[in-house]
This record gives structure tokens, C-alpha cells and sequence, in this order.
């Protein structure tokens, strides 16, 4: 873990704090904690599916370099790692490298985490397997040149994974009004439901950005059962989306 | 820090085995610490122990090795009769009659003795890859860390894990060291429970008669002529019971009993165990969860604490298997919480069910034995209601575990 012995040892407390802050199931971030074993459900059997690993099999991801753009805390570094994964965590963020480093070094694992763009990245020649772009696309100035950047990040034969949030009565309804005002999950101004972008209009600009759309899915949250779980057809709110570049 | 193994899984009784059976199975390495010497129990003779095993069970059983390994050995359950009695008065007017043929699942369940069934699960564990057993081990300290847990043994060896998962019943050192408080009562009541040889063929009948002092089950064990029988009596009078010799023991049951069987001679050792309601407060901690009795310890009518606890095992295997596959940390809370809103609700429900049903059947007032009677008939002349009792007694119902229900992990 070569940056953690670079934090001033003041910070650590505090970096610790964070990083508690961060994996608190109960937390600030419980929203996310309830939504990741659904996108980690997709995000595995869609990985499994291109390269041909078998879940059921020790570190089926070894051998894989994935690159998690805004990873935060490393909700979903954390767990590519664990399966074995060469994982590189990207946040625009630079408060959340450390916290995320930290946790990474308690929990036993390697994890490049670098605050760093995925502009940049691509700019310095990087290439990985996998790309996971998940809840990012819908906060950035310029989506298509965003994808792009993602388009160059992959190499021939690699996997993009991204989600956002679908535009429609019903997302205003539940993304802003239910998990902003009502719920409080999320603090009030995280989404700005006009940058909310369609299936369709996430599909032309994925082509667009040069890369083949495969599969999407919807994730719809069940509030008797308080699970996500993935959806064929209902894509009206929260969706996922495959991608591979040829 | 490396860690020794995935999974501490603290109690050999049968549940812990399943469970590390399981998880070891999906690619999980598991250690398993037994605070007794391995070959005592295998070794041993009959002696009258035996467990009714729902169909679920017997499906958990077949996915994780077991089951091929009591061939020959199990008894068929192919009807249950439950029925009203008062010693010395014979059965009442309405019998509830549970028979396999009415539902589609074949037999209601099998009964299997306790020898059989430990040597059944010493055999798969030493055959499972990944599974190690430490017999004779007891754990006397676990420390919760930022990324695992560290176990002490009595032996001071020391094993660093993601989870400890505690199966050690009822008197639970796992909750107790979690910090999980327990809350439970006694009903006064003691189970005696042996094996008896009958002169006529049990032809795969069990039988549950409702006394006004508890209820007697008599249980069908392979053969056709010996039946495995769990006997409830007030505390005193289980003590009295108890205490007198062979014949004595048999005088006092034959009444009961009844003659459809024709002459009864007993055929195992005699067991008390005192009757109580124990419950844990939570299923889960930071990197611990509690199975079976650990986590509720039920009332044994029906023989249901075997069979609940090997729906925790499939439903806690289920949560950690898919955690593992998905790259989760198999300890964190969250993940060892899905385990307790899958279970809790069905486990402290048949708590609390076989509670009432115990309370309303060792009841001697007349009006309560006229509506129990009437109430026995009424689901009997429904076959809807039947075949729902008879689902919800072979393990049936609920949203089942996929090992519950014949599918892998």
C-alpha cells in the first residue's frame, strides 16, 4: 500500500473516520450499500459472460485489469479485487483516495486507487479489460466526450459496464422527489434530473462513443422486500447497461 | 493479515456440519470445532435418538453428500396421525389423519437416527475438500477486527477468519461473546425420550397423541417393529417417571401408548430433556451469525428444531455463497443481515406457534378439549387445509432456500 505511509499521520484519524463513514451499511451511504449486490450481481455475471470466467471458482477474475471511474469509498473496487481483479479506483474526488486506501490496506487488499480523471487516464495510454462507469454519466458536462474517453480506455475485446438514471415523470418522482426530498437518502441538489438520460439516448450516444451496446437491464427497488434486484423490462428509473468494444 | 480459513463454524452437533458441508462444498474453506472427540458419537450404539426429518431437510441433506450415506438406513414417514387423548380413555372421536399420498413431494418426511446420522456427516466432512475439523476444540475468546475475526482455542491455537458462525446451541458461547443477550422461558415441562419395540408392524405411521400433561409422539424407526417416542409430562411427574426401572417406566407409558402396536418393551436408553423457549435477541453481530438452537431454541414437538435449523443453514449458506461470488466481504454486517430478515420472521413465528399449540393441547379444561377435538375434525373434512398442514409439517412452505428445495448453490 505505497500512499498510505504518505498521509500526514494527523489526517489518519480522520481519513479512518471517513472510511468508516463510507462502508457504514446504516450510514450516509446506506442507499448505495442497498443498491450493490444488484450491481454487483450484473456487473459479475456480465464479466463472467464476456471473458468466460467461472464465479463459482476462487479469484475468477484473475488476470483481469478493471478500472472503477468515481470510486469513492471502494464499494466496487473492493469486491473486483477480492474476485481476483488487477483494479485501478478513479475519483475526480481527491478526499476519497486515501479513505478508500485505507480501508483497502485493512481489508487485505491491493488496490491502485489515483485521483485522476477517466479524460486523463486515457490521455496517459491506459488500457484495461473491464470498465465500470456506474451512477457517473449523469453528472458529467459532456457524456459523449466522456464515453469516449471510456471507448479508449478499453482494450479490443473489453467489457464497459454503465448505469444511470432513465428521464421520465416517474424518475422525477422517485430519484428526486422520493430519495432526495422524502427519504433523505441523498443529499437535496445530487441529481439534476435534466442530465437524467433515456435507454435510447444512452444506446446512440454508447455507439456513438464507438462502442456496441449488448444488454440492459432495469434495477428496480422492492420497499416491501428493502432489496434491489435486476429487471428485464422495467428500466424506468434506475438501468444498466453492457457494452464491449469490437 | 492472511486468514486461516473463510469460515469458523463453532458446534459438530449436525447443524455446524451441514453448514460447513455446504459452504465447503461452493469453494469456501471452512474449519469446524467440535468440543467433543470425534468417534465417540459415530461408535455408538442405538440409543433411542432419532430425528424426523421434513422433506426439505432430506433435500439439503441429498445437495450436500449426506443423504447417499443413510441408505438403508431411514425409515419412511408415510402418514401422521394426530389425535386428542386422556390416558386410560383411548384416542378421540376426531383423528387428524396427514397422509403423503395427498401431497405430491412422496413421503412427509424420514425418520433417521441420531448414530446414523453423525457417522453419515463424519464420513462427508472427511471427504470434503476445503473442510477441516478440529475435534475436541472449544472456543474460549473472539476479537472483531477491522477485516476479520481472530478466534482462541483451548488448545491456544489462534485462527484469524472473515466469520464466525455459531452453532453451539442453545447455551451459546458465540452470542455470548457478541455481546447477544437471549431471552427464554421454561413450561415446566421435561420430553422423555427413548426407543420402544412393538409387536406389530408401525407400517411407517407416526402418531402424535395430544395429552392434557403434553403430547406423546411415536415416531417410526426402520424395521417396522421399533419406534423412536418423545413423551412430554410435567416436570415432576417426568422426574417421577424417570426415576422408576425399566418396568415401572414401561408401565406408566403402555397406557398412554395404547395397543395398536400390540405389547411394547423398551429398546433404548432413556433421555430427559427439560422443555424451554430460547431465544437471541439478534441473529448477527459484526461478523458473527448464530443457526439452529444458538439463534432459537424451540420446543422439540413435531421434531421442528432439526428441521429449522437446517433452514438457517440453507438460507445462511445461500447468503454467504452468493455474497462470496459477487466479491462481498462475507462478514460485513449487512450481508450477515440478510441472513437474519430471511430467517427471523419464520423461525421466531414457529417459536411462537408450536408455543401456542403446545399451551392449547396441555390443557385438561373440557370446553378447550371439546373446540381442539372439533377443530381436528373440521381440518380433517377440509383437504385445502390439510394439504396446507401437511406442506407447512414436511417443510414445505415460506420462500425456501434453493438447497431447501433441491437446487444447488
Amino acid at each position: 500500500m505505497p500512499a498510505v505511509n504518505t498521509i500526514d499521520p494527523a489526517e489518519v484519524a480522520k481519513f479512518e473516520a471517513m472510511a468508516a463513514e463510507w462502508w457504514d451499511p446504516n450510514g450516509k451511504f446506506k442507499p448505495l450499500h442497498l443498491m450493490n449486490p444488484c450491481r454487483l450481481d450484473y456487473i459479475t455475471r456480465q464479466i463472467a459472460a464476456e471473458f468466460g470466467r467461472d464465479l463459482t471458482a476462487r479469484a475468477p477474475f484473475a488476470g483481469l485489469r478493471i478500472l472503477d471511474i468515481g470510486c469513492g469509498g471502494g464499494l466496487l473496487s473492493e469486491p473486483m479485487a477480492r474476485l481476483g481483479a488487477d483494479v485501478l479506483g478513479a475519483d475526480a474526488a481527491p478526499r476519497n483516495i486515501p479513505v478508500a486506501q485505507l480501508h483497502a490496506e485493512q481489508s487485505s487488499l491491493t488496490i491502485d486507487y489515483r485521483n485522476i480523471t477517466a479524460e486523463a487516464l486515457a490521455e496517459a495510454g491506459e488500457r484495461f479489460d473491464v470498465v465500470l462507469n456506474m451512477e457517473v454519466v449523469e453528472h458529467v458536462a459532456d457524456p459523449l466526450a466522456y464515453l469516449t474517453a471510456c471507448q479508449q480506455l478499453l482494450k479490443p475485446g473489453g467489457l464497459m459496464i454503465c448505469s444511470t438514471l432513465n428521464r421520465n415523470p416517474k424518475s422525477f418522482m422517485m430519484a428526486i422527489v422520493g430519495a432526495e426530498w422524502v427519504m433523505r437518502w441523498l443529499p437535496k441538489g445530487t441529481h439534476d434530473w435534466a442530465k437524467f438520460i433515456t435507454p435510447d439516448e444512452l444506446y446512440t450516444l454508447i455507439r456513438n462513443a464507438g462502442l456496441d451496446p449488448v444488454d440492459r437491464k432495469g434495477m428496480v427497488f422492492n420497499p416491501v422486500s428493502w432489496r434491489w434486484a435486476l429487471s428485464d423490462r422495467d428500466l424506468s428509473v434506475n438501468y444498466v447497461t453492457a457494452s464491449v468494444k469490437r | 493479515m492472511e486468514r486461516d480459513a473463510d469460515i469458523l463454524i463453532v458446534g459438530g452437533g449436525l447443524n455446524g456440519p451441514a453448514l460447513g458441508l455446504a459452504l465447503a462444498q461452493a469453494g469456501l474453506r471452512v474449519v469446524v470445532a467440535d468440543a467433543r472427540p470425534a468417534p465417540a458419537r459415530a461408535e455408538a450404539g442405538f440409543d433411542g435418538r432419532a430425528y424426523a426429518l421434513a422433506i426439505a431437510s432430506q433435500r439439503l441433506l441429498a445437495g450436500i453428500g449426506v443423504w447417499p450415506r443413510l441408505a438403508g438406513q431411514v425409515q419412511p414417514i408415510l402418514q401422521i396421525k394426530a389425535s386428542d387423548g386422556r390416558p386410560g380413555q383411548g384416542p378421540a372421536p376426531f383423528f387428524l389423519t396427514f397422509d403423503a399420498a395427498e401431497i405430491e413431494e412422496g413421503p412427509m418426511g424420514f425418520m433417521a437416527e441420531d448414530r446414523h446420522l453423525y457417522a453419515a456427516f463424519l464420513a462427508a466432512m472427511a471427504d470434503a475438500p476445503g473442510l477441516t475439523l478440529l475435534s475436541g476444540e472449544v472456543v474460549t475468546a473472539q476479537e472483531v477486527e477491522a477485516a476479520g475475526i481472530t478466534a482462541t482455542l483451548a488448545s491456544g491455537r489462534r485462527l484469524r477468519v472473515a466469520v464466525v458462525l455459531g452453532c453451539d446451541g442453545r447455551g451459546s458461547g458465540t452470542a455470548t461473546r457478541a455481546g447477544i443477550r437471549r431471552q427464554g422461558w421454561g413450561y415446566g415441562q421435561t420430553a422423555l425420550v427413548t426407543a420402544v419395540q412393538h409387536a406389530r408392524d408401525h407400517q411407517g405411521i407416526a402418531q402424535q397423541f395430544f395429552m392434557p400433561s403434553g403430547p406423546l409422539a411415536i415416531l417410526p424407526l426402520p424395521g417396522g417393529h421399533h419406534s423412536s417416542i418423545v413423551w412430554s409430562e410435567t416436570d415432576a411427574a417426568a422426574a417421577a417417571i424417570q426415576s422408576l426401572d425399566d418396568a415401572g417406566y414401561l408401565a406408566a407409558l403402555r397406557p398412554r401408548f395404547g395397543e395398536f402396536l400390540g405389547e411394547i418393551s423398551l429398546a433404548g436408553a432413556r433421555f430427559t430433556y427439560p422443555l424451554s423457549l430460547s431465544l437471541a435477541e439478534r441473529f448477527v453481530a459484526p461478523r458473527v451469525a448464530l443457526v439452529g438452537d444458538a439463534a432459537h431454541g424451540v420446543h422439540p414437538i413435531a421434531g421442528q428444531g432439526l428441521n429449522l435449523g437446517l433452514r438457517d443453514v440453507g438460507a445462511l449458506a445461500q447468503v454467504l455463497v452468493e455474497a462470496a461470488r459477487r466479491g462481498e466481504d462475507i462478514g460485513a454486517l449487512d450481508v450477515l443481515e440478510r441472513y437474519e430478515r430471511w430467517r427471523r420472521f419464520d423461525s421466531t413465528a414457529l417459536a411462537l406457534g408450536m408455543d401456542t399449540v403446545n399451551r392449547l393441547f396441555s390443557n385438561d379444561n373440557p370446553l378447550l378439549r371439546a373446540g381442539r377435538d372439533l377443530g381436528l375434525g373440521l381440518v380433517n373434512a377440509l383437504p385445502g387445509l390439510r394439504r396446507g398442514f401437511i406442506r407447512q409439517a414436511a417443510g414445505l412452505t415460506g420462500e425456501l432456500p434453493r438447497l431447501l428445495a433441491g437446487r444447488p448453490l
